[in-house]
């Protein structure tokens, strides 16, 4: 099943890797994300190990049951771009632009959903800074009073914060910028730039578009789950 | 020349997959356990779906193998940077 007319376009490939450039420098790129994520996420390591006492019970502040429809929704956008890219290789035209529209309205909503979650975490008291003054998080702490079917919360939640708001606001400005180089595919789509022979630019997005849902499993578990 | 059929990788059931898997881990985050035993559940099923990710979605299953290497190649450096800030605290 795996040959390379079933995996990638007859472009010009290159000799030592049998692929195309285009596919080489998206493997690298992604290389320098994962090492991107992984400075994030051992930044996050360290500092929870040095001050647990700042982290607040999986569930308490982070509203999970939302954040785990928006992990849903990008796995099902990681199914509608593979989908296209399917259609692509057997000539679909209109499945791929069904796929792909499809794929880049999923990514809006997954930004939105987070924008949302923005909005009320700042309103219910937790900022990248800590707490908010004067809001329901930082009287709940203040009076040690235990919160949502939890122990209390922490006195300081300034690293939380921190950690949370970098790492998922990072991944969020990469499916952002995702979801702008979809819509470019999608335009170059409906415009019949891709045939069966070349649709490298489904490819390369799609390998960025995977690559943002990959991290996105990594992030919600250690985020949000633990 | 419309495109012959490709057979392609069953995406629908990998997608299955990863749903299950997310509802387990929500089901896993809340039980009653110790924090290290679920952690490492945790971790083990969020690299399993990564890694489902990786190998059917973005086709590293059936890429050819300097492909592959390239696509592992920063991995190392994930493990080394993990242990290396976790046993900051432990050993």
């Amino acid at each position: 099943m795996a040959n390379a007319t079933m995996m990638g376009p007859p472009a010009e490939t290159q000799p030592a890797t049998g692929v195309y450039n285009g596919k080489v420098g998206m493997w690298i790129f992604l290389g320098s994300e994962v090492m991107f994520f992984t400075a994030l996420i051992g930044s996050y390591i360290i500092l929870r190990f040095a001050h647990p006492e700042q982290w607040a019970t999986p569930g308490q502040a982070l509203n999970i049951p939302v954040t785990a429809v928006n992990t849903f929704l990008l796995i099902c956008s990681s199914v509608t771009m593979v989908k296209a890219f399917a259609a692509i290789q057997d000539g679909d035209q209109k499945g791929l632009r069904m796929w792909l529209v499809a794929t880049v309205l999923i990514g809006a909503t997954f930004v939105s959903v987070q924008v949302y979650e923005y909005v009320h975490l700042a309103h219910l008291g937790l900022l990248p800074s800590g707490y908010r003054e004067g809001s329901d998080l930082a009287n709940a702490a203040a009076s040690g009073v235990a919160w949502k079917a939890g122990p209390a919360l922490p006195a300081a939640v300034g690293l939380y914060g921190t950690t949370f708001y970098t790492m998922t606001g990072f991944h969020g400005f990469h499916v952002t910028m995702g979801v702008l180089c979809m819509a470019f595919v999608t335009w170059k789509a409906f415009n019949g730039k891709y045939t069966v022979a070349d649709h490298r630019g489904v490819e390369v997005i799609g390998l960025y578009w995977h690559f943002v849902d990959l991290v996105w499993i990594i992030l919600f578990t250690i985020v949000y789950l633990m | 020349m419309e495109g012959s059929k490709h057979k392609h990788p069953p995406y629908i059931a990998i997608f299955v997959a990863l749903t299950i898997l997310t509802v387990g881990e929500l089901f896993v985050a809340f039980l009653p356990w110790g924090r290290t035993t679920l952690i490492v559940i945790l971790l083990f099923l969020a690299v399993w779906k990564a890694l489902m990710v990786a190998l059917y979605f973005m086709h590293l299953r059936f890429e050819k193998s300097p492909v592959r290497i390239l696509a592992a190649a920063p991995l190392p450096l994930t493990v080394i940077v993990v242990i290396a800030v976790m046993t900051e605290f432990r050993w």
